[in-house]
């Protein structure tokens, strides 16, 4: 770590400020990932603004239903909040997949959204990496490539995205609210990350000195049948080699509407737009799931170390929507 | 560059002058002395160094001494009230929950953190019914006190110790 | 002496010691978070040491720029070897720390940074600059390299090719461990203190005079100028035996900074590049077997890496030679040298990967041979061990086998592969042998008993106790040794002050370190009888055992695992291990089945988890923290049991325990393995057993 300034932001707009004032500058909120990186030399802010002390830490119903998630929200509030166990199972389901108790009563809802790649490669400063240093080239690609992903890359970067609060979130068509030193203005959460395309270093969309102030997820019925599901290489504490958060609107046997996002395969939460539209109004069976989760892997391009990722995903997608449509015993057939 | 905070470890106030990179866990063990938290990864992936801060588990580690300021800290040696050890700690003796003993004040503060959270009906990833109240079977502290490694496999004792442990800790009846 | 003093034991009776269910003697300690570990020694003013570390796996530094680094604020200095003091001429030259400009790993220490806190030290070690002259570098393990060579001699009777190509069931099959890491949740420390009275080291070790043994010649220092203190370590599994370059690294800067302490924690990464690790082995096992599975040949061909800088060799053929009999048998160990990091001891080097091909094998054969994979280890249990012709002191397989199988509810065992499906989950139970040889302590031991008053003890001895209740166990072999309760009894161990004992490893702390205090005992009373005087004294050392010549001498044991495993996902969970041992007498059951679950628990997190990535285009391991290196969770252990059936063996030692530190870990990959098998239908030769090979 290099040494650095340590301010506490008395308002959002000072906060945004004082960022966006100094170009090395990084809000400090729960610090569950920043101080890592800090300590690998990933991260080298010469200012920290400490954001916690902000009035950001309500969970508040707005009048249209709006349920709205100060950024300061500690994962575990969240996870456990009557709102969010009740009408969007799916995000406490997935808050609580992640990190341990211990991290998940630190770590906040905007930082969990800005927490950065896992690859081992940005994190070891020894290596070439594009995301931390531009133009260094990219080791993952022909490297240890277990965590990485399949869908949305670039030449440049393979990395995934390590949320899995955001992989549901994404699903639930949630709305970020952001304080720029010039006001606020919302950012669709499916669209605040980026793919890597020419320029990994940017995660998102947000400029330097954007503050996230909240996250709103919108009123939806179908919400409250939804799910997350997580497979990872240990039992807890792992991050999702896949995931896959699901809502679901069923009309008898029929899926009106639903929302899919998956986690582990790409360089955000990917929305799965095109297995959503092979299901939407079609019938809830095995073989449609099946056929929507072969369609929407179409498009991956595994690497040497991932490819059992796609098949991986696959399974995982059907099988979470053949769950959440008909709860109960469904493997009467041997393989 | 440096900061004054002061900190309240085990009921004792401190004022301390740290480096801004100074991290909680560092103010406690290299500025303060305090041997209960410990280092074993110092990257929040091990558990070792966690405590009870303002009440709530969280990991020394990860969080700055500056940020930490006015905080109150809880490690395992505060757990015991004088020579009269917290039921968790004579539990984690009786079941024999540990072996080198290095990861044990973390496991313990978890413990006594996760039992609090359970009792306000926090669920878990091994919580099928979201809905109702967790019901805190092995599997639940299982899952709960999964952010603990432990190296020699105490695991099983750390369990029992803690179902062993939980009426006695304060927690509700109806959380258990 | 700065050994610690715990309370009492709540009281045995005279006599009744050993095998009384007894909590640790140090666990009001443990849990108060008061048991001191090696950084955590309150000197005064202490340095911060973080090293610097090569980035190229072979070649030469050209140019070492420490300008930067050294005008940081609080950097007290910079060594590197150009520098650093010199160390005496060593054939271990793992241990020969900036002494040359030579780089034969990435990952080597090649300069540090002393400075007056730890956040300096570190940001220093960023800033030194590093030219190499680098050179092409290898580290690819294959048993298809031209240079392997042979460490040992290979074991050849009969002919094996004849035994295969006659038999009516012949298995040829390759199985592969990957690299592991130890990773005690204490990382590797030291607190070094050098001034007019010497060197004192505060050290996470598992032998205190087996480190101030090898240090004191590489310092050209009398021994008894060095103190070595380690009364509670944070778990060692192997790492913390042999001396590692840290703990000489921090001694030289002690040196550098003469009077005042400097402290030196690795980092987690460190960990996965400084203190050893187990060699990755490659398996070639072919068995052959006539129709009732009776072997008539077994062959191993086992490759292992070793280090450029230093040879280690993980005996992975070691168990083969003792397991089964065959009259034709072919065991050969190859290895190759690699521009790598060293590896070294991890519980069970040797046994334990050695174990995992050869216990899958039998698997696989008894499915041949349509035999109960059991039934297949009852008929090849020999009489007499294979390797030396000897007869074994004790040899209870069969009885392990039997009693394992008992408890787990083997008998009605449907043996057909792939057909059991519990909502949604695959359903196998498997199994597979252990065995632990009871080898000769590294090191001579000697233990002194004093008599303070009225019948209350101090025994001292320089053992260790790295969690596997050294503490406990040896206080309750004193008390009997002594007709004494435990309440009667202070052990001191944990210090070079104390009588020299022999390092914590190959499972023989209790039966070396216990035989020297009956030793110790006996010259007692015969000295000063049944009414010694206040501050009677005596010491002994341990004693030969002449058995040891006459008699093969190992614990055995089976292991059984439940394993699910999820028809979609391919995920892979054990609800139920279960481990029957035959160990000798048990001292202390508490302890006992702390250390065989604990043993179990890490062979399951081998069997699942574990997995060291070597990126060969940069030559270091690139998964080095443990959110990436996966030792198992809680969640990821449900119900593990370890038994033990009574055996009496009268030659081992005169307590006639057989060690247990390292058994729980071999075979436990192989019995999921098997498990997972027995789910599933498909058979995984190659651990872990990540869900990807059940995919599809």
């Amino acid at each position: 770590m290099i040494p650095f300034d340590y301010q506490r932001a008395q308002t959002p707009a000072a906060a945004a400020a004082a960022v966006a004032a100094h170009p090395r500058a990084a809000f400090l909120g729960g610090g569950t990932n920043l101080v890592d990186r800090m300590k690998l030399g990933v991260a080298t802010p010469e200012l920290l603004v400490d954001i916690t002390h902000l009035d950001l830490d309500r969970i508040e119903e707005l009048p249209d239903g709006t349920v709205r998630i100060g950024a300061n929200v500690r994962n575990s509030d969240l996870a456990a909040h009557p709102l969010i166990r009740h009408r969007y199972p799916a995000l406490s389901q997935a808050l609580l997949s992640g990190a341990s108790g211990q991290l998940r009563n630190t770590a906040t809802t905007g930082g969990n959204l800005l927490q950065r790649t896992r690859c081992v490669y940005f994190q070891d400063t020894t290596t070439p990496c594009n995301k931390r240093e531009p133009g260094s080239g990219c080791s993952a690609l022909e490297g240890y490539t277990r965590y990485h992903a399949l869908l949305g890359a670039s030449e440049h970067c393979v990395a995934t995205h390590p949320s899995d609060m955001a992989v549901a979130m994404s699903a639930l068509d949630a709305v970020v609210t952001v304080q720029s030193p010039h006001g606020r203005r919302r950012i669709p959460l499916a669209e605040l990350h980026r793919l890597p395309g020419d320029h990994p270093e940017h995660d998102t969309v947000l400029d330097h000195g954007d503050l996230i102030t909240a996250v709103e997820l919108p009123p939806s019925a179908m919400a409250a049948r939804s799910r997350y599901r997580k497979v990872r290489d240990r039992a807890s504490y792992a991050f999702a080699l896949v995931s896959a958060a699901v809502a679901l609107d069923l009309d008898g046997d029929h899926i009106s509407d639903l929302r899919i996002a998956l986690g582990g395969l790409a360089h955000k939460p990917w929305r799965a737009l095109r297995a959503e539209e092979e299901l939407r109004g079609g019938p809830a069976t095995q073989e449609h799931f099946r056929a929507a989760a072969q369609a929407e892997l179409a498009a991956a391009r595994p690497l040497k170390g991932n490819a059992f990722k796609t098949d991986l995903a696959r399974t995982t997608l059907a099988s979470t929507l053949s769950d959440l449509a008909a709860p109960g015993p469904r493997h009467e057939e041997q393989r | 560059m440096h900061a004054d905070i002061t900190l309240a470890v085990d009921g004792e106030e401190h004022a301390l002058r740290v480096d801004t990179r100074t991290t909680l866990l560092d103010a406690l063990r290299e500025h303060l002395g305090a041997t209960a938290p410990k280092k074993g990864c110092d990257h929040g992936q091990c558990g070792a160094c966690t405590v009870l801060l303002d009440g709530r588990r969280a990991l020394a580690c990860l969080i700055l001494a500056v940020a930490g300021d006015s905080c109150q800290v809880t490690t395992a040696a505060g757990l015991a009230d004088g020579d009269t050890l917290h039921p968790l700690q004579q539990a984690f003796i009786d079941h024999d929950g540990f072996q080198c003993g290095y990861c044990t004040p973390g496991q313990l503060c978890s413990a006594a953190g996760m039992l609090q959270e359970a009792a306000q009906g926090w669920p878990s990833a091994a919580t099928t019914d979201l809905t109702a109240p967790p019901v805190l079977d092995d599997t639940e502290i299982r899952e709960r006190m999964s952010g603990n490694l432990c190296r020699c496999g105490a695991y099983p004792g750390i369990v029992a110790a803690i179902s062993t442990a939980a009426p006695h800790t304060g927690v509700p009846e109806g959380s258990r | 002496m700065s050994a610690p003093v715990h309370p009492r034991s709540a009281p045995t009776a005279p006599g009744r010691a050993i095998g009384a269910d007894l909590p640790r003697v140090d666990a009001r300690a443990k849990v108060t978070g008061t048991a001191t570990y090696a950084f955590e020694y309150p000197v005064p003013h202490p340095a911060y040491l973080h090293p610097v570390q090569a980035t190229i796996a072979r070649g030469r530094l050209t140019r070492i720029d420490t300008t930067a680094a050294e005008a940081l604020d609080g950097v007290r200095a910079v060594l590197w070897h150009g520098n650093a003091p010199r160390l005496r001429a060593t054939d271990n030259a793992e241990l020969a720390v900036l002494q040359s400009d030579q780089v034969f790993y990435r990952g080597q220490v090649v300069a540090a940074v002393i400075a007056d806190t730890p956040e300096a030290a570190r940001q220093a070690a960023r800033l030194v600059r590093l030219d190499y002259d680098q050179q092409p570098h290898d580290v690819d393990l294959s048993p298809h390299r031209g240079d392997l060579y042979a460490p040992k001699d290979d074991h050849d009777q009969g002919d094996l090719e004849a035994a295969m190509a006659g038999a009516e069931h012949a298995l040829d099959a390759t199985y592969t461990t990957p690299m592991l890491h130890a990773t005690p949740i204490e990382p590797h420390t030291t607190t070094a203190v050098w001034d007019d009275s010497g060197l004192t080291l505060y050290e996470s070790t598992q032998g205190a005079h087996f480190a101030r043994q090898e240090l004191a010649p590489l310092l050209d220092l009398d021994p008894q100028r060095i103190q070595i203190i380690a009364p509670y370590v944070g778990g060692g599994f192997g790492s913390k035996g042999p001396l590692h370059a840290p703990t000489v690294l921090t001694v030289l800067a002690a040196r550098a900074m003469f009077g005042r302490p400097v402290k030196l924690a690795l980092t987690r990464r460190h960990m996965f590049d400084q203190v050893g690790y187990r060699s990755p082995t490659i398996q070639r096992i072919r068995l052959a077997a006539n129709a009732q599975g009776r072997l008539s040949g077994i062959g191993m061909d086992a490759t292992v890496q070793t280090a450029r800088l230093a040879e280690f060799i993980e005996e992975a053929t070691g168990p083969t030679e003792s397991m089964y009999a065959a009259p034709h048998r072919h065991i050969a160990l190859r290895a190759a040298e690699l521009d790598a990091a060293v590896p070294g001891w991890i519980r069970g080097p040797g046994q334990c990967p050695g174990m995992f091909g050869p216990e899958v094998a039998m698997d696989e054969l008894a499915q041949a041979c349509g035999l109960d994979p059991i039934d297949l280890r009852l008929r090849n249990d020999p009489d007499h061990d294979p390797a030396t012709g000897k007869p074994f002191s004790s040899r209870n397989l069969a009885a392990c086998l039997r009693e394992g199988a008992r408890r787990f509810g083997w008998h009605d065992r449907d043996p057909a592969p792939g057909t059991r499906l519990v909502q949604g989950w695959y359903v196998g139970t498997g199994v597979a042998a252990s065995r632990y040889p009871v080898v000769p302590p590294a090191g001579p031991s000697e233990a002194t008993v004093r008599h303070l008053h009225d019948g209350h003890y101090e025994v001292h001895i320089g053992a260790a106790d790295i969690g596997t209740g050294a503490w406990t166990v040896l206080t309750q072999i004193a008390a009997d040794a002594l007709g004494a309760g435990v309440q009667d009894v202070q052990v001191r161990i944990g210090d070079t002050a104390l009588p020299e004992a022999s390092v914590a490893g190959g499972s023989t702390g209790t039966m070396s370190w216990g035989s020297t205090i009956v030793a110790a005992a006996r010259a007692f009373r015969d000295r000063h009888g049944t009414a010694p005087a206040p501050g009677a004294e005596a010491s002994a050392p341990l004693p030969d055992n002449p058995a040891t010549e006459q008699f093969a001498m190992a614990a055995f044991g089976a292991q059984f695992a439940e394993v699910h495993i999820h028809a979609d996902t391919g995920e892979i969970r054990v609800p139920r291990l279960l481990g029957a041992f035959a160990a000798g007498r048990i001292i202390n059951p508490r302890t006992a089945r702390s250390q065989l679950i604990g043993g179990m628990t890490m062979g399951l997190s081998m069997a699942l988890h574990e997995q060291s990535i070597m990126d060969p285009r940069f030559g270091h391991v690139v998964n080095c923290d443990l959110a990436e290196y996966h030792i198992a969770t809680n969640a990821d252990v449900a119900d593990i049991q370890a038994h033990w059936i009574d055996e009496e063996d009268p030659h081992v030692n005169p307590l006639g325990a057989k060690g247990i530190g390292e058994i729980g870990i071999v075979g436990t990959a192989a019995a999921v393995a098997n498990a997972a098998h027995h789910a599933t239908g498909v058979r995984v030769r190659d651990l872990p057993l990540t869900l990807d090979h059940f995919l599809g």
